[in-house]
């Protein structure tokens, strides 16, 4: 006679003592590597990059009382502080952007609320860079115009 | 009769793998809150550079009213919070990278305390006495 076995045996209910498993479904990239990663080489530049722009805006000259249109525009006359801005601001707003992401994923409990927080953040990211990044490229600092303050503009400037 | 508790045991030098309520802690909460500070005030501050390339007399006249001692207090506080940041920043990137950044990590936590003193109490000795004058025109 033989012995019916409704219920699956041992070995195909659980699996062997020290099987390896995964904890998570496998993704197809690795991409939260690369964040990690990026997250840290950014910081380093970021680093020297803020703090300079820090020094030499709010300690050096007038510190704080200099900042005016004029001075902006003797600064962005010179390549050398529109590589240094225009780096600042792509890396801060992309390391940025990730730590607020991973705030995001550790918080928002619901689907929803973390995916439209998401969409709110990379709105905010893309709207700033490209802002940024025009405000960089187009910048004039010597505008000529009827509505134009010549007062304002810096010395080298044929206006004044 | 109500019977008392031993004393729980206290513990001179290192507790072990405790992380929570430790340095460990401290410096990933004020990395959190520093990161999203600086992130909110970087929103802002890309927007009001932007005004220089609607009229050299609109960017000037925003960061006017800027100039004055309670901004002038706010900036402070930025500062504040991206020395903390920056050098905490390191002190992760040694706990990363360096063979023995994870055992001296508390040690590391302080160093960043140390450095952010000695950084910031000169800036802000320079910078009151600069938000506190009166503007020059």
């Amino acid at each position: 006679m033989t012995a019916v076995q409704s219920t699956p045996g041992p070995a195909q209910a659980i699996d062997a003592p020290r099987s390896p498993y995964r904890r998570s479904k496998p993704t197809r990239t690795n991409f939260e590597l690369y964040a990690w990663l990026f997250m840290r080489m950014s910081g380093v530049l970021l680093v020297v990059l803020v703090l300079g722009h820090l020094f030499v805006n709010l300690v050096l000259g007038d510190g704080i009382h200099q900042v005016d249109f004029a001075f902006v525009a003797g600064k962005w006359a010179s390549p050398f502080w529109k590589v240094w801005d225009l780096s600042m601001l792509w890396l801060a707003m992309l390391h940025g952007t990730n730590g607020v992401r991973t705030i995001i994923n550790d918080y928002a409990e619901r689907n929803g609320t973390r995916f439209w927080l998401k969409m709110a953040l990379y709105v905010a990211f893309t709207l700033t860079v490209v802002l940024g990044t025009l405000v960089i490229f187009t910048f004039d600092p010597c505008p000529v115009g009827a509505d134009i303050d010549a007062s304002a503009l810096p010395s080298f400037c044929p206006a004044r | 009769m109500a019977r008392t508790l031993p004393a729980l045991p206290t513990v001179s030098g290192p507790t072990g793998t405790l992380y929570r309520g430790r340095e460990g802690m401290w410096s990933w909460v004020g990395h959190r809150i520093t990161g999203v500070l600086i992130f909110v005030f970087l929103l802002v501050h890309v927007l009001d550079t932007a005004l220089v390339t609607v009229s050299p007399q609109a960017y000037d006249a925003v960061i006017a009213s800027y100039k004055n001692p309670v901004v002038g207090l706010g900036e402070a506080g930025l500062v504040a919070a991206v020395l903390f940041h920056a050098f905490n920043g390191i002190r992760i990137m040694l706990v990363d990278f360096w063979s023995k950044g994870p055992r001296y990590h508390r040690q590391l936590f302080w160093g960043v305390l140390a450095v952010w003193l000695v950084l910031f109490v000169p800036f802000l000795v320079r910078h009151l006495s600069i938000i506190f004058s009166p503007v020059e025109h």
